[in-house]
């Protein structure tokens, strides 16, 4: 048998685990795999910036359901992944993170580029590993993989030293892999009697909400989803993790619920009677103050991790197991009940509710700037819902929400839990990446935008026609939208000078155009949408625009404001 | 809110122990103690960790605990019959004439000891917390110059006799 490197044993199990694209920045430490890549045939995508690999990693992972792989150096080059790994693990994204680190011998010793990476990254990953032998390399790729993939998902750091990249051994593939205190498969199935009731429930229910989350896309489990909501008949709702997983241009759906989402949507999960979560946590922006929230309803909660049932809200059947799976035990039961449920008087309440308080805004009067939700309103009728759209985090995100059609899952990439600013463009790329033939849309904002600008070279580099759409509005919207409401009008530091997004774009290798008026944004929007470039898409908005409804912080769902009025 | 002891079982491996604290740490559980040592498993070590908290804050803490891929299993004892002891040794200031009188403490209660110096006298116990307390009690009035305390170890009981 001939001999291997480390850093050749690495790639090599990386193939073997179906990884397809790396995305990464070379230096000191990982210089032994960067030389392993470089005839390997494996795909290497060069960011400007580690903190865009790993939001890559994260955007391939998301549109594709498969495991994002980033790669950075020791020191620096894996601090600037922090904040990447942490948006993927907020979010339950499988990703594999490589970080190359100082020799073995030169640990703890506080060498060149060395940071104590593992200890770092302990709170934000779902496992990590320091490799300290060379034998253990292959396995502990395996273990990474598996770790990050099933059960909850979410991102785990393999850290190896330079000499255990250099050292040769004999590869030897680990067949089996078994960890010991890791069994997520125990939990798949869904206890059957909890499984029974919770049918029972629903069926009986006079006024129930189905209220879905995140998890249920990281178990594709959309068709079940859809076929639980048309056998009975409920109102659905999804949280942003989950938007598209049921239509939204159709009749059961009440769209987005929580902080921004429709009023309806809101009254209808405070009033009801059953409230059934579908892989979602009850975050603090869906229930606003806790003590308050759904007062009345008896709830069910499906969630593959025990520790995220019961942990901010009181569950009545709790059902630990893989959404799919369970959804598809519970529509069996269902039927084999044969229960006809009656949710009428339901819906006539829900539907006085969405006359009264129906979604909208204002359009601009003539001649004045785009108005922000009109944006969203154009894309949405341009693609039919038929694109991979990411976001950065602000207004512009939730009027995405709001403003566009969501009708398939995986196509809004969005950091929900840790809301973080400068993931949209990155993650585009590698959303494009993943998916070289879906149109991909990077919608931002002008704070967010320039968070990871430099990426538009990683971008343009790898030929790659994302449509970037920026609604500028020259402030930090949405903290000069609380400044604006809660803070007395003070907007101490919320405006932010923009650059010009179009010339900044020329600059990169780009093309790059400005929208003032609002009657230019449908024929300009497109022919770009049609074209094969990279491009940058300046919309110049009202500032004063503010997302409507909001739950105002510490106040219970059904004390939205609706307007400034 | 009560005490509880929570067994953990966890792989013997360098990091784990910075791994559970920094998951107590993050999610802000108080503990009271935590000991740590080998099994007969060399390759698994248990801690014993007594943490404050009501029946809620206890069930995420397991919960959270269990999602650590190093841990193999929890275990709160305080639901089961089971045995819990401590050691602690006291450093007290003693004159010519006090001397006496805290070793008959000592001799009392059990307590060995363990060191003794010119000025000061150290106790060693190995008890359950009402021992424990009672030591310190008693040996408060003469001065207590340091405490040193292992955190409760504990096991569950099989019962002589039993099913």
């Amino acid at each position: 048998m001939t001999k291997m490197k480390g850093a050749q044993i690495l790639v090599e199990c990386l193939k073997r685990e179906g990884t397809d694209v790396v995305f990464g920045y070379p230096g000191g430490a990982n210089l032994p795999i960067y030389d392993a890549l470089y005839d390997s045939g494996l795909k290497h995508v060069l960011v400007r910036h580690e903190q865009g690999a790993a939001h890559m990693a994260d955007g391939y992972a998301r549109a594709t359901g498969k495991v994002g792989v980033c790669l950075a150096t020791s020191g620096p080059g894996a601090t600037n992944l922090v904040t990447g790994i942490a948006t993927a693990f907020m979010d339950s994204i499988p990703m594999v993170v490589i970080t190359g680190q100082v020799r073995s011998y030169l640990i703890g010793n506080d060498a060149f580029q060395e940071a104590d990476v593992c200890g770092i990254t302990r709170p934000i990953t779902k496992h990590n590993f320091l490799v300290k032998n060379v034998n253990d390399l292959a396995r502990t790729i395996r273990e990474a993989f598996l770790i990050a993939g099933t059960g909850k998902p979410g991102p785990v750091l393999v850290d190896i030293p330079v000499d255990i990249s250099q050292a040769e051994i004999e590869f030897v593939w680990p067949e089996k892999i078994e960890i010991r205190g890791y069994k997520p498969q125990r939990f798949v199935e869904g206890h059957r009697g909890q499984i029974d009731k919770a049918a029972k429930m629903l069926v009986e229910a006079k006024k129930p909400v189905i209220y879905i989350g995140g998890g249920a896309v990281l178990s594709e489990a959309a068709a079940e989803i859809r076929e639980l909501v048309d056998l009975v008949g409920a109102p659905v709702t999804t949280t942003c993790m989950a938007l598209g997983i049921y239509p939204e241009d159709k009749p059961y759906s009440l769209r987005m619920l929580g902080m921004h989402g429709a009023a309806y949507t809101n009254y209808a999960v405070q009033y009801c009677d059953l409230l059934f979560n579908i892989g979602a946590r009850f975050d603090d922006r869906v229930t606003g103050k806790v003590e308050t929230f759904s007062p009345k309803s008896k709830k069910i909660h499906i969630d593959i991790d025990p520790a995220s049932i019961g942990k901010s809200v009181a569950v009545d059947v709790p059902i630990v197991g893989d959404v799919k799976k369970v959804v598809r035990e519970l529509i069996k039961e269902i039927k084999a009940l044969n229960a006809k449920p009656d949710y009428k008087d339901w819906w006539v309440q829900i539907e006085e509710w969405k006359k009264k308080h129906p979604l909208n805004y204002v359009p601009s009067r003539k001649g004045a700037k785009i108005k922000p939700q009109h944006v969203l309103e154009v894309l949405s009728e341009l693609t039919g819902g038929d694109c991979l759209m990411t976001t950065d985090v602000g207004q512009h995100q939730m009027w995405a929400c709001q403003f566009y059609r969501w009708t398939q899952p995986r196509t809004y990439i969005t950091s929900g839990g840790l809301g973080t600013m400068g993931y949209g463009l990155p993650a585009a790329i590698g959303a494009q990446m993943g998916k070289p033939k879906e149109l991909v849309i990077c919608l931002s904002g002008d704070g967010s935008f320039v968070m990871n600008i430099q990426e538009l070279a990683t971008a343009v580099d790898q030929k790659l026609p994302i449509k970037t759409i920026i609604l500028n509005n020259a402030n930090l919207g949405m903290v000069r939208q609380w400044q604006d409401m809660f803070y007395n009008k003070r907007f101490s530091y919320s405006g932010i000078r923009p650059p010009d997004f179009a010339k900044v774009a020329e600059g990169f290798g780009a093309k790059g155009i400005t929208i003032t008026k609002p009657e230019d944004l449908k024929p300009i929007l497109e022919k770009i949408l049609k074209d094969e470039f990279c491009w940058v898409v300046d919309c110049i908005c009202d500032e004063d625009e503010k997302v409507f409804p909001i739950i105002p912080p510490g106040k219970a769902i059904d004390e939205m404001i609706m307007d400034m009025a | 809110m009560a005490k509880h002891i929570i067994s953990v079982l966890v792989e013997n491996k360098f990091g784990v122990l910075a791994r559970v604290a920094s998951l107590i740490a993050g999610r802000a559980f108080n503990i009271d103690s935590l000991a740590v040592g080998e099994t007969e498993d060399p390759t698994a070590s248990r801690m014993t960790i007594v943490f404050d908290g009501d029946e809620k804050t206890i069930e995420q803490i397991k919960k959270q605990l269990n999602r650590l891929i190093d841990v193999i299993s929890t275990q709160d004892l305080t639901k089961e019959e089971h045995l819990d002891r401590e050691l602690i040794m006291v450093k007290i200031s003693v004159s010519p004439k006090t001397r006496p009188e805290v070793v008959e403490i000592a001799e009392t209660l059990k307590a060995e000891v363990a060191d003794v110096g010119v000025k000061t006298l150290t106790l060693l116990l190995v008890g359950d917390q009402a021992k424990i307390k009672t030591l310190l009690e008693l040996v408060k009035p003469y001065g207590v110059k340091e405490i040193v305390r292992t955190g409760r170890i504990a096991l569950t009981r099989d019962i002589a006799g039993g099913v």
